[in-house]
């Protein structure tokens, strides 16, 4: 193992435990932060889905 | 020593008339720029300087060394230095020069403020709604390009770039990516992959950058003295909107050149079949995909970015001093570090990542195939310029994305140039005398000062004409006539 293998494992074994405990709480809080996320995009979505898709065409570029 | 990386970003924008799916795209993307508000001079852009059929590998393509005459319909450049054009089927913004990574980032998201208000400018006086979209796919196998240039010394061999960069671009692709619901281009079927333009990609080296596009782009056009600078021309990227991401992707690529060119990548870690890895990495989320290496044996994507990060991080210790390197490696490290871990934790780092974070959310909320035209509308949606409607833009403004810049500082780098680069000079012209302006270039700008002759001012060094070299005398000059008098001309 080279240093940075070893400080890349040892930030890796770091970074599990110490989130370890804090892990649940943290995961129920992101997802009350996705379903706000959520309902706030349904507000401005795009009203017909399929046909916005649809009438998205571009010619090549570059 | 390694040429300093100046730095400069292109943008084709994706464009839609609502209401009106058979619009002329070249005509609406004309409206687009012709309706900029913004601060800018629209004039001729000269093509006598620029060749983009020459070749990097020696040689010659005569067929594009035409002007492209669609081009020449609307054309500006602006008070930051950049350009505001149409290519072809798109409105493009080419931002001026940056010197460091941090500024390439800061005036790359400067354009899409300017897309944005080109956009409402657009469809207040046609009286229909252009929307603009920062992406490089519409979903149907059609491509458009975001591509990245970096300043090289022509000293070096354009076979050292081929032989030492492939790997590079192909592994960068685990962080560059905007994200991607589906397969184009008859690639192998997924779901979702991690970039927009993987699927595009069907050479190792070219000149093409529309069809069989090549993960090294050839093209010898160095903007610049020739004798002196070649221009990597890096077509193998997405657009993206992160502003972290932008910094890491241009700030880990100029560090890569840099070394290349200074002889400090000690192996080239050639793959087996580039172009194939190409697609590979993009539709692999696990990041777990073994590449097969040309010597025997397979490394995955990420081994691949850490054997640069590890390199890259003593070359820029012992022969970079400009903290902004620093910035880059540390960045590099985080991001690399949790797509090990996790890459699910970047949902705040990278556009892939918070995308598919929405659309998993979607998924399960109201329980959608991935086929369902919502996603495909949520993705593409999420590159809408429009603060109110881009959802990438309504996450940074709720605090959901890490940021590098304020809104007041990509605000102001919409108006003001870069400092330490020849877009200083450009883009001050800009602002002082706009009426003198008639034609410009990316090497030089031309005046019209009511002589018999037009006045020709050269820009051959990308550094020069930076705040420090012409700032007092741009200031100090009453007129254009008195500008070009100063400058010897």
């Amino acid at each position: 193992m080279s240093d940075r293998e070893r400080a890349q494992s040892r930030r890796r074994e770091e970074s599990e435990s110490s989130e370890e405990t804090a892990k649940r709480t943290e995961s129920e809080a992101d997802l009350e932060a996705l379903d706000e996320l959520l309902d706030e995009i349904d507000e401005v979505l795009e009203e017909n889905a399929e046909e916005f898709v649809k009438n998205y065409v571009q010619k090549g570029g570059e | 020593m390694a040429q300093h990386k100046v730095i400069g970003t292109e943008t084709e924008y994706g464009i839609v008339v609502r209401g009106d799916p058979s619009f002329n795209p070249a005509i609406a993307s004309s409206l687009v720029v012709n309706s900029y508000p913004g601060a800018r001079v629209r004039l001729q852009w000269s093509f006598e300087e620029e060749s983009p059929g020459r070749d990097a590998r020696g040689m010659g393509h005569d067929a594009y060394g035409m002007p492209d005459p669609e081009s020449a319909v609307a054309n500006s450049v602006l008070a930051n230095g950049a350009r505001l054009y149409v290519d072809h089927a798109h409105p493009e913004y080419s931002a001026p020069e940056a010197y460091d990574p941090l500024e390439a980032a800061l005036y790359d998201k400067a354009g899409e403020r300017v897309m944005h208000r080109a956009a409402v400018a657009a469809s207040a006086s046609s009286g229909r709604q252009v929307s603009l979209y920062k992406n490089n796919s519409d979903g149907k196998g059609n491509s458009y390009g975001a591509h990245e240039n970096y300043l090289l010394s022509r000293d070096t061999p354009f076979t050292d770039v081929i032989r030492y960069a492939t790997t590079f671009m192909v592994t960068r692709q685990i962080f560059t990516g905007s994200g991607k619901v589906g397969r184009e281009n008859d690639r192998p079927d997924v779901d979702y992959q991690i970039t927009q333009r993987a699927d595009f990609f069907e050479e190792e080296v070219g000149l093409e950058t529309t069809l069989k596009r090549p993960i090294i782009n050839t093209r010898d056009e160095p903007h610049g003295d020739p004798s002196r600078y070649r221009r990597l021309h890096v077509i193998i990227g997405d657009a993206n909107l992160s502003e972290v991401q932008i910094f890491l992707k241009v700030g880990t690529t100029a560090l890569m050149l840099a070394a290349l060119e200074d002889g400090a990548l000690p192996d080239p870690l050639d793959l087996r079949d580039p172009v194939t890895a190409c697609w590979q990495v993009s539709h692999d989320l696990s990041m777990k995909e073994p590449l097969d290496l040309d010597e025997g044996g397979t490394a995955t994507a990420l081994e691949l970015q850490w054997r640069y990060h590890e390199w890259l991080s003593k070359y820029a210790e012992a022969e970079l001093d400009d903290p902004v390197w620093k910035q880059v490696l540390d960045e590099w490290e985080r991001v690399l570090t949790l797509l090990e871990a996790d890459p699910m934790r970047l949902a705040d780092t990278l556009d892939w990542v918070a995308k598919k974070r929405i659309l998993d959310g979607y998924r399960e909320r109201d329980g959608l195939a991935w086929t369902d035209p919502k996603l495909k509308a949520l993705s593409l949606q999420y590159h809408d310029v429009d603060p109110a409607k881009g959802l990438y833009q309504r996450l940074a403004a709720r605090g959901s994305f890490r940021r590098l810049f304020t809104d007041d500082q990509i605000e102001e780098a919409t108006v003001e140039p870069p400092t330490r680069t020849r877009a200083y000079f450009r883009g001050r012209c800009v602002s002082r005398f706009p009426d003198s302006l008639v034609a410009a270039n990316w090497d030089s700008l031309v005046f019209d000062v009511g002589e018999a002759t037009l006045k020709r001012v050269p820009m051959m060094e990308p550094l020069r004409g930076d705040a420090e070299r012409v700032a007092e005398l741009i200031d100090a000059a009453e007129d254009a006539a008195q500008l070009i008098e100063r400058l010897g001309g």
